[in-house]
């Protein structure tokens, strides 16, 4: 545990990439396959559940504290992290461990879920009392479900490939899926032998940059593919060894959710892997996002909400093809096999090919993302003929061209402090719109200002609080942002009768005054326009 | 049995004034007579037309107000009368030179501690409780997740990343207060490790103390090395404003640290984008807090600056009297208290 506290504090200190991999490799190397495992677990990602509610721990730490709840919540709000705050105000360790990681994991983390709260308690406590601030932080973390660290997965394949001598391609499928942390695990994750035999085993996903130039720079039209770019569930759909497995881009096992697509799937010949995007689709068009978040909150799906969202798979590529891995084949060949599989599954109403959209010239494709919103689509992607099916994010082959979002000026009217990095600054903001001469509450926002911004809107805050709530301040109407989202609907949950899809903070007009902010009415008429 | 008198030091425009007197203490506007707890630019403001302050910390001010401000200085504990008022300077363990400042009316003690911190440090002469009926006390850090590691702790870290920095070819910069921490720092740092090298305003700084008969260690400004000079083996001390300035740039690669209270928050940590984070303060840290104030004996307490609320609550809670104070210069933790 002391080792991985040490690579978590070593990792939180730097922002430099190759210094990271360096603090993971020399881990790696360090500590037996059972802790190595373990860690790579969570660095990737994969943390368990919430062990323990939020309010007992906070009660119990209170007490080990001996400190009033008012203590706490008063910690809480200058610290800006459940974890840390507890670790900061727990009196010094009693006693020191060298106890490894895993055992620390399977015999004193991970039972906690079973136990009963007194068991719970007193097992906590001691935890504490044997651990420094740096590990009960660690701790904390994991038994908040919060444990984070400032690692991406492809820098810790990047280190594993380092202490296996395999490249980060063969790491990173062997990472995908299901497995379970233990030492068997990391030695066939280590191991020179390629065969896989896991058939549930999903391809790591190929994601796109944002265009970073202007279309025309790319060269030939014609040495593109170019797709509507769907907003729904990026999803991975296997059919191995007469079983159906479908992986989302956060690689979650959804099979079950998708009933329809199990259907689809009983369909496809064995050793096939199709890339897509799950849409709710009715009536030869997709329905809002909205739509699909009504069902996926659901565990159990009856007929209605089957009968009024039913899915279907937009199929964007094809991974592999009679049990071969084809990724490496040139799209034009990839497109080809699933242009025809799709074909033959068309009688099942479950999946649809994402078209290749026609067009000529570059000035004929801009005029056509203008017509995105009308059919529900965000743009366009863009595909380099011949090129492969790569692994993670890259730029060249494949690139999301969208469109520009709505955008909308309103007014500051509330606001509250940050958490972790943000903890004590005035980061979360409220913003309204002008309805009948008064502010109505719009929408919500947390991110678009640089730090220089940040720290200038937080002294303003200071100086033109009206009244506070809590952590939350009213200021004085004065500030004006420009917000940018990308969908917007009716809703009877919000003040203003609106909701809208990702919103932020485009830009600080410091040239327009309150009164000049939008009104109900303009935001009325995008609602129309769409 | 004060209740019915105005009391001996209030706000007014200019700062905390004591009306019998006719003085203020730390004021942030020129007045007539300010009494001066400490050099640091949030309580040493120029313009006004006459000064009173320890002997220790008159060299802070003339080098920082003017060597022209008109200044008289008192030796810890000497007593002074003014207006009828009897003041006096007690130590308070900030920086060198500061003090508390006890005023005195019609048996009515009261005492405004200024900045200071409780823990030993060799450039600073030890804090002192004074008794005390109204005790006016900072509360930079007053929650209870503020407790200082121990100094030998912290000089080790720094130590321990001075040396990686060395075995990487890299320059290490810790960016601290150039009045009080930098010297702290100077004082307890393993000089045979390698050279050290200060900004111009910790230079300064480190002639006065040296002055004053503090050891520091054989530093050099930081100016005055020549183009090609390899730094890589170099630790250079320099204030928090020249973070990111041109300034840097002729250290080549380095690591940066800040020394600071607000270190010992992860989030303060990340938001000031430094390599590492020493946790060093010249603050009371929550149990020094509680310390000093049993310590005076008083029966009220104002606290100022800072985790002001908490402070309040608790004492209330524990039977005190207490109300906050106060000041212009607010210090929101991460604001202006970062000019520790």
């Amino acid at each position: 545990m002391k080792a991985f506290a040490n690579l978590f504090t070593a990792l939180d200190e730097t922002t430099k990439t190759n210094a990271k991999v360096e603090a993971l490799v020399a881990y790696f190397r360090a500590v037996p396959p059972e802790d190595a495992v373990w860690a790579m677990h969570f660095l990737i990602g994969r943390r368990p559940r919430r062990l323990i509610e939020t309010r007992k721990l906070v009660e119990w730490a209170t007490a080990e504290a001996q400190v009033p709840d008012w203590i706490f919540a008063d910690s809480y709000a200058a610290v800006g992290d459940l974890a840390e705050t507890i670790a900061l105000l727990l009196p010094a360790p009693s006693e020191s461990s060298s106890l490894p990681l895993h055992y620390w994991i399977e015999e004193r983390l991970l039972p906690l879920r079973h136990w009963p709260d007194d068991v719970r308690q007193a097992a906590l406590l001691s935890a504490w009392r044997e651990m420094d601030e740096a590990q009960r932080f660690v701790w904390n973390k994991l038994i908040t479900g919060e444990f984070r660290v400032g690692v991406s997965q492809s820098l810790v394949v990047r280190a594993i490939a380092e202490v296996s001598g395999l490249s980060t391609e063969v790491i990173a499928h062997r990472l995908m899926g299901d497995w379970q942390p233990n030492p068997a695990f990391y030695e066939t994750l280590l191991s020179k032998d390629t065969d896989d035999t896991d058939s549930s085993r999903p391809y790591p996903f190929f994601l796109a940059y944002p265009m970073e130039e202007e279309v025309t720079a790319l060269g030939k039209p014609e040495d593109w593919l170019v797709e509507w770019k769907w907003d729904g569930i990026r999803s991975q759909v296997i059919r191995r060894k007469w079983n159906t497995y479908i992986w989302s881009r956060g690689e979650e096992l959804v099979t079950e959710r998708f009933p329809e697509l199990q259907a689809l799937g009983a369909m496809l010949p064995e050793g096939t892997v199709i890339d897509g995007e799950i849409l709710p689709w009715k009536d030869g068009l997709p329905l809002p996002f909205s739509q699909m978040q009504r069902r996926i909150g659901r565990k159990v799906l009856g007929p209605k909400i089957l009968a009024d969202v039913p899915v279907i798979l937009l199929a964007y590529d094809l991974m592999e093809w009679q049990g071969v891995d084809i990724r490496e084949s040139p799209l034009e060949e990839r497109r080809a096999l699933l242009t025809d599989l799709v074909a033959s599954l068309q009688h099942t109403g479950r999946i649809r090919l994402s078209e290749p959209v026609a067009f000529c010239t570059w000035e004929e494709l801009s005029a056509l993302r203008s017509l995105s919103r009308e059919r529900r689509v965000e743009g366009f992607m863009l595909k380099r003929m011949g090129s492969p099916y790569r692994t993670g994010r890259r730029r060249g082959d494949w690139w999301k061209w969208k469109i520009e979002p709505y955008s909308v000026d309103c007014v500051l009217t509330y606001a509250q402090p940050g958490h972790g990095r943000r903890a004590s600054v005035f980061t979360d903001y409220t913003f309204g719109i002008w309805k009948d001469g008064e502010l109505v509450t719009f929408a919500k926002a947390y991110s678009g200002l640089t730090d220089a911004e940040i720290n200038r809107v937080d002294a303003w805050i200071k100086r033109n609080t009206l009244e506070r709530f809590g952590p939350v301040r009213r200021v004085k109407p004065e500030l004006v942002f420009e917000l940018a989202f990308e969908g917007i609907q009716q809703s009877s949950r919000h003040k203003s009768g609106l909701a809208v899809r990702f919103p932020r903070i485009a830009r600080w007009r410091e040239d327009k005054p309150a009164a000049e902010a939008d009104s109900i009415e303009t935001i009325l008429g995008l609602l129309c326009s769409k | 049995m004060f209740e019915s008198r105005a009391p001996l030091l209030k706000t007014d425009p200019s700062g905390l004034f004591c009306e019998a007197g006719q003085f203020h203490i730390d004021p942030w506007l020129p007045v007539d007579r300010a009494l001066i707890t400490h050099g640091h630019s949030d309580h040493a403001r120029r313009g006004s037309s006459a000064y009173l302050c320890t002997a220790a910390c008159a060299p802070i001010l003339r080098a920082r107000l003017g060597e022209d401000i008109v200044l008289q200085t008192l030796p810890y504990g000497e007593r002074l009368n003014l207006n009828g008022v009897t003041v006096s300077f007690h130590p308070a363990g900030h920086v060198l030179g500061s003090a508390q400042i006890r005023v005195e009316f019609q048996g009515e003690v009261w005492v405004v501690s200024g900045d200071y911190k409780t823990v030993a440090d060799p450039t600073a002469t030890a804090f002192e409780p004074v008794r005390c009926h109204t005790f006016i006390t900072e509360s930079t850090f007053g929650l209870p997740i503020y407790r200082w590691p121990s100094q030998e702790s912290v000089m080790q870290s720094i130590h321990d990343w001075w040396r990686a920095n060395q075995a990487h070819g890299r320059a290490s910069v810790i960016f601290s207060y150039p009045l009080g921490k930098s010297q702290r720092i100077l004082a307890a740092l393993d000089p045979v490790l390698g050279p050290i090298f200060c900004h111009g305003a910790v230079e300064k700084m480190n002639g006065i103390y040296r002055e004053a008969g503090i050891s520091l260690p054989q530093t050099l400004h930081a100016v005055e090395q020549p183009r090609g000079y390899d730094w890589s083996k170099a630790l250079i001390i320099a204030p928090p404003s020249a973070q990111g300035s041109t300034w840097m740039k002729k250290f080549g690669p380095h690591s940066d640290g800040m020394a600071s209270g607000w270190m010992r928050i992860r989030g303060t940590r990340r938001r000031r984008s430094m390599d590492r984070g020493f946790v060093l303060s010249d603050h009371a840290d929550w149990p020094g807090l509680l310390h000093a104030i049993r310590e005076t004996g008083a029966q009220t307490v104002l606290p100022t600056h800072g985790y002001r609320a908490p402070l309040v609550r608790w004492l209330t809670e524990r039977s005190l009297e207490a109300r906050p104070l106060e000041t212009r210069f607010e210090g929101e933790a991460g604001g202006e208290a970062e000019s520790e």
